[in-house]
């Protein structure tokens, strides 16, 4: 997807601008509510006019404001999810699903209505009315029903928020194996980093009205360690688990960690909190840890009275926090080898 | 005591008629009107209000007279549709103009706060989804203030039923033609010796009336099931 954008909108006395060019298939727009991330979503959809400027999708433009040039929502082929899913609540799940498709022209049409049932499992679903859905039975319908209309970029209006915390991470493999496989770009909105690393490759932040800067959602991450009182969170996407006695042991990169959770998915995603990481100089003979992985020291960052060290550890990398007392006594320098100890328990099940 | 001549078989039937016909001919222009007031940003709008719910507030005694001068031979309307020899005074078409002319506020104001009431987040989502704003009105809009439309729908035809002023002034009291019930009644009570006739056809209004409450609960209750 190419995406590029310049537009101004007065509203009450909200004012909003953006100004970006961006290409990729997951794009995030991150920032705090009230930042204008909503705003800059309805302008894409064609639900909200723009005072002035141009948007342009691919090779296609959807809004000139000096050639007069404004496609309504249905002729834009942007799919929204929005966050309050939205159903029609006068017709069944089946319905719903259909909406869209049946308006879809057949020569767009590449995507049937069997295989979305399938993949996001709504089989038993069909012929409910949408009042007796779940929350996210909610959330795969509409996505499902925003899918089927085989649009050019989906936008995502805070999916999850309002869920709680288990059913999120139900809820995104899903996001995650619909996204893969259909092949869609997606302009993921949302105020929650943790989320943003998991659906989104890159980021735009939107703060205070305006588009401020474009970086990939790595770089974001590892950016808000610097602001006080936060920790970075390591994303392991680990392989299919193996018994290991009464634990686990699960493929990463190169080397295996031993987990006491088990999870059943092919790819599973586990956070690690960079605190929970020991550095040892040496092996050491025995620990109640059941994970020690050599390593090699990259790149040492301090601020105030955190050390922030970054590890590769075979072909992986880990982010790891100490203190400055610490970091002299094991003398932590780039490229220096060091040992660094995982309690099996210490990994906590996203998705 | 309960006694029914055919002429009030006859105003019965005429009652059902005039009702029905301007309530169904009604509705779609209340639609209509309903969907400018609320979804449209037309300048006039409030003036268009005023006209609308005007024959709420208006004796219908005066509605019936104006509207006489309007369908008269030499009114503006009348005079046109004479030449294409259609009369309106003193007939059925008559009875049915005043009644549609005087529950119309009831209905538009029916449909206009249900229309209201739909959150508007469920016309986005269609439009996303490929619909045109009149495809977004007809299938995500109207079904759902479908409730309103029907409770305006009975309130006008409860109004139709009642309907006297305009009616005696527009179509007159012809017994066969125009008498419905409420005019039939007043035919009894200022002929000597009617009252028990008189009665017996109120308490068929008053049956009537219970009726048509019935089904509206019944239908806006299966309306809620869905």
């Amino acid at each position: 997807m190419q995406l590029a954008v310049s537009v101004r909108k007065k509203l009450g006395s909200f004012n909003f601008d953006a100004e970006f060019d961006l290409a990729g298939q997951r794009v995030g727009l991150f920032g705090p509510s009230g930042s204008g991330k909503s705003t800059l979503m309805y302008l894409l959809a064609g639900l909200l006019k723009p005072d002035s400027g141009s948007i342009r999708l691919d090779d296609i433009v959807l809004f000139d404001g000096q050639r007069g040039v404004n496609l309504p929502p249905e002729q834009r082929r942007i799919g929204v999810v929005f966050q309050h899913a939205h159903l029609f609540p006068h017709m069944s799940v089946r319905r719903n699903l259909l909406y869209g498709w049946r308006r879809t022209p057949a020569q767009n049409r590449h995507i049937e209505p069997e295989s979305i049932v399938e993949v996001l499992h709504l089989a038993h679903l069909l012929d409910r009315g949408v009042n007796l859905l779940s929350g996210g039975e909610r959330q795969r319908v509409a996505l499902g029903r925003t899918i089927l209309t085989c649009p050019r970029l989906i936008l995502m209006d805070e999916p999850l928020t309002g869920l709680d915390e288990e059913l999120k991470f139900q809820i995104m493999p899903y996001l995650n194996s619909v996204f893969s496989k259909f092949d869609i770009p997606l302009l993921f909105i949302s105020h929650s980093l943790l989320e943003m690393r998991l659906m989104t490759e890159q980021v735009l932040v939107v703060e205070q009205g305006s588009v401020k800067r474009q970086m990939a959602t790595e770089e974001l991450a590892q950016s808000t360690w610097a602001a006080p009182r936060q920790s970075y969170v390591n994303l392991l996407r680990l392989g299919p688990p193996e018994p290991h006695g009464d634990l686990w042991s699960y493929p990463w990169g190169d080397v295996r960690l031993i987990l006491t959770e088990h999870a059943d998915n092919q790819e599973n995603v586990f956070e690690l909190d960079a605190r929970e990481i020991l550095l040892f100089k040496r092996h050491p003979e025995a620990t109640s840890a059941r994970n020690l992985l050599s390593c090699t020291v990259r790149k040492l960052f301090t601020v105030g009275n955190r050390v922030r060290v970054e590890l590769q550890c075979g072909s992986r990398q880990l982010i790891v926090q100490i203190v400055p007392e610490s970091m002299r006594e094991l003398e932590l320098e780039e490229g220096r080898e060091v040992v660094a100890a995982i309690k099996a328990s210490a990994f906590r099940r996203l998705m | 005591m309960f006694l029914l001549q055919p002429s009030d078989l006859d105003a019965i039937q005429l009652s059902f008629k005039v009702a029905c016909a301007a309530t169904l001919l009604s509705t779609p222009v209340g639609i209509g009107v309903a969907y400018l007031l609320v979804h449209t940003r037309i300048p006039g709008k409030s003036l268009i209000e005023g006209a609308v719910n005007l024959p709420l507030v208006l004796p219908p005694v005066v509605i019936g007279y104006l509207l006489l001068v309007l369908f008269g031979r030499r009114g503006l309307i009348g005079s046109w549709l004479l030449e294409y020899n259609i009369q309106v005074i003193f007939t059925l078409t008559g009875a049915i103009i005043a009644s549609a002319v005087v529950g119309f506020p009831l209905l538009v104001r029916s449909i206009r706060l249900g229309m209201e009431s739909v959150d508007p987040s469920y016309r986005r989502a269609a439009r996303t989804l490929g619909a045109s704003g009149w495809d977004a009105f007809f299938t995500v809009t109207l079904p759902l203030s479908g409730k309103a439309v029907f409770a305006g729908m009975t309130l006008m035809f409860a109004r139709s039923l009642g309907e006297f002023g305009a009616t005696i002034i527009l179509a007159g009291n012809i017994p066969g033609v125009t008498q419905t019930i409420p005019l039939a009644i007043y035919e009894y009570t200022s002929t000597p010796g009617g009252d028990r006739m008189a009665l017996s056809l109120c308490l068929v209004s008053i049956v009537l009336s219970f009726i048509v409450l019935l089904i509206s609960g019944a239908a806006s209750k299966s309306l809620d099931r869905k």
